[in-house]
């Protein structure tokens, strides 16, 4: 998993609620067996019209936010499926960052997974991001992991919350089946202590 | 302090392996569940990084998300869904899973065939690589749906990582009126707290109402917990479940069993436990349920109408329901009766058990489906399929003019062949009525079995309390 530990890209403004995985990326899509390639297809009913034309009004489709990394999104992002296309969707297409009031908790664990930042910010915060998200490419913002900030395009900071463990995954890049493998003797106690339950 | 302990708190205690300072847990995992759509990338990163799977007579597989519903004997014909078939029966020959393939009797949707083997069983950790793995909680198991790198996790070390879910109580007092299901229940609960309403939590289910439910209805209703948002639902195990569970393949033999059950008995939450949150409703106000927009918050009454955005204070939500509206093809103010459909679909994890197939048999039995709608029954399981045929179901679904499918997950997510074309407008059974769920352009009314099959009937949404 690659590191998280600053970013300075331009955001884009994604002004919906409910923001569901079907949207992010539709069910037809998931017959990879890979990883990677799902960018192409991303929020594919609202990018691209019934011929597969870009939509010219879908904020992604526009010149100033083609290659956005930062997406600033409404209240409940990611709802709906557990498919973990959603984000690495996301993260092909070049998002490395999701900022919104809250999160659904299946998208948001799988998005930490794979080394994507997501950041919960009460709503009048999310919206004063919206509204420099709004004014386009020339508004970049850094959000800074370690210091837990983000630095708005007018300098101004903004200060997030983040649960520590997630963090220290971020920051160094680790994966998460090494660290519990580390706890294996735990494991395998615990299995032992479980035989007097012999249905299991 | 008080001792008394949630359901859900004595089922999580019981798992916990390691607790960090920080609260995060590494908790044990008796069951998984896998499917040929969210795996082919755990198996890969298992081979990459030279891992075994721990467990693996703790896993059970099945192909159910694009699977053919339509005869299977010449193998799938969309090249796509046919190398994730086949990836699946590649990987668990390599690791050792037990698979029921397509031609398997017992193949079906994960969720519907867990529990019907006896492979679900209360007071377990079960995850699975699909949102609607709530679904097993009826059984008073512990239930989660994971992504694709916990999948990879589960698989090399039987465990996962989680911080521990806050505690919600959502009882339903009282009987529900006749003509009313659990679906329609769980849509009147979903339309009050909303598909955030149950976030960052394990939402128990109680009250006179939920007890009532037989274990089909108890699973349509835990099924659709993650349409509230929540991390799992949880029904304490009582006699319904005992018997459901007793004598099924995996379920424990005699002697253990009785053993299980006595262990069983004490999984109900204590008196005096806290919960986070309570929330309680009264069975006798509701009344069948249908959707009108593209979230599964978006209820109304069948007696009532298409809600205008207007009255809508918020205006995060009043955008989202005049988009709803639109996609939808639907004014404020008509009557949800008025609205005419093109499809029906009787299927998917919430709504495809024999139980369910029964419910609608009762209302097409000597009726006719109307000539303009196309109307799709598909069982939950090989099984499912074979004991309505054995009781004449099948017969009476063709005799109506209703399609008996093989079964899958098919128009619950549009993956096989099974599709709304865009503007078709269907009723469907099935649990997401998220925009193109059904097949891009797609429209989704979501209703209960008996709702879906009167619908395909009368040619629009219908209140089955109605038909004469
Ligand atoms: S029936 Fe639908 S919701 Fe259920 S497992 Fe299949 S795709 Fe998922």
């Amino acid at each position: 998993m690659d590191k998280f530990t600053t970013l300075t890209g331009v955001a884009a403004p994604l002004d919906l609620i409910n923001v569901d995985t079907d949207m992010i990326i539709p069910a037809r899509f998931l017959k990879s067996i890979k990883r990677t390639g799902f960018g192409k297809d991303l929020f594919y009913t609202l990018r691209f019209d019934e011929s597969g034309n870009e939509r010219e009004e879908f904020v992604l489709n526009k010149s100033a936010y083609r290659n956005a990394e930062v997406l600033i999104g409404g209240k409940n992002f990611g709802c709906g499926s557990s498919r973990e296309h959603a984000p690495w969707a996301l993260m092909d297409f070049g998002i490395k960052c999701v900022i919104a009031p809250d999160f659904a908790d299946i998208f948001y664990n799988n998005s930490f997974k794979n080394g994507m930042l997501l950041i919960k910010l009460p709503q009048e915060q999310v919206d004063q991001l919206m509204e420099d998200a709004k004014s386009g490419a020339n508004a970049t913002v850094t959000v800074d992991l370690e210091a837990q900030e983000i630095h708005r395009p007018d300098g101004e900071v903004i200060k997030f919350d983040i649960d520590p463990f997630k963090k220290h995954c971020l920051l160094n890049g680790l994966d998460d089946i090494s660290l519990t493998l580390q706890k294996e003797n735990k494991i395998a106690g615990f299995e032992e202590a479980r035989k007097s339950q012999p249905w299991l | 302090m008080s001792n008394a302990k949630t359901l859900f708190d004595k089922i999580w205690d019981a798992h916990v392996v390691d607790e960090q300072d920080d609260g995060t847990c590494v908790i044990y995992i008796d069951r998984h569940l896998v499917h040929e759509v969210t795996t082919p990338q755990a198996f890969d990163g298992l081979r990459n990084t030279g891992r075994g799977v721990r467990r693996p007579e703790l896993t059970l597989a099945v192909a159910d998300h694009n699977v053919p519903t339509t005869d299977r004997s010449q193998g799938i014909d969309e090249e796509q869904s046919r190398i994730q078939v086949e990836a699946l029966e590649k990987n668990c020959k390599e690791f050792g899973i037990e698979l029921y393939g397509m031609d398997d009797i017992r193949q079906g949707i994960c969720h519907v065939v867990g529990p019907e083997q006896g492979f679900t069983l209360p007071g377990t950790t079960l995850v699975c690589g699909d949102s609607h793995t709530a679904t097993h909680g009826a059984l008073g198991s512990l239930a989660f749906g994971i992504g694709t790198s916990e999948v990879e996790h589960v698989l090399a070390t039987q465990t996962m990582i989680q911080t521990k879910a806050k505690n919600m109580r959502v009882s339903v007092n009282g009987a529900l009126p006749v003509g009313v299901t659990s679906k329609d229940m769980i849509l009147a609960i979903i339309g009050k707290i909303g598909t955030a309403g149950g976030t960052g939590c394990a939402i128990e289910f109680a009250g006179e109402a939920v007890r009532a439910l037989s274990m089909e209805g108890r699973m349509t209703v835990c099924n659709m917990t993650i349409e509230a948002g929540a991390r799992a639902g949880l029904i304490a195990p009582d006699q319904i479940t005992f018997d459901y569970v007793m004598g099924r393949p995996m379920a424990p033999k005699a002697g253990a069993f009785e053993m299980a059950v006595e262990y069983w008995k004490t999984l109900h939450t204590d008196d005096g436990a806290k919960f986070d949150t309570e929330v309680s409703l009264e069975a006798a106000d509701i009344p069948p349920m249908v959707t009108w927009g593209t979230s599964p918050e978006d209820v109304a009454p069948i007696t009532g109408a298409v809600p205008s955005p207007d009255g809508e204070t918020d205006e995060g939500r009043r955008n989202k329901m005049r988009r709803s509206l639109e996609y939808m093809g639907l004014e404020a103010g008509t009557p949800m009766t008025d609205i005419k459909i093109d499809t029906m679909f009787i299927g998917s994890c919430t709504n495809s058990r024999i139980e369910d197939l029964r419910a609608a048999a009762v209302v097409a039995e000597g009726r006719q489906v109307a000539d303009h709608v196309q109307a799709l029954v598909v069982p939950g399981s090989g099984l499912i399929k074979e004991l309505a045929e054995a009781e004449g179901l099948d017969k009476i679904f063709t005799e109506a003019g209703f399609q008996w499918r093989e079964a899958g997950c098919s128009m619950c997510l549009a993956m096989n062949a099974d599709k709304l074309k865009p503007g078709e407008r269907s009723a469907s059974t099935s649990n997401r009525n998220f925009e193109g769920r059904q097949g891009p352009g797609g429209r989704t009314h979501l209703v209960s079995p008996a709702m879906a099959a009167a619908a395909a009937i009368a040619g629009h949404l219908t209140d089955v309390r109605d038909l004469d």
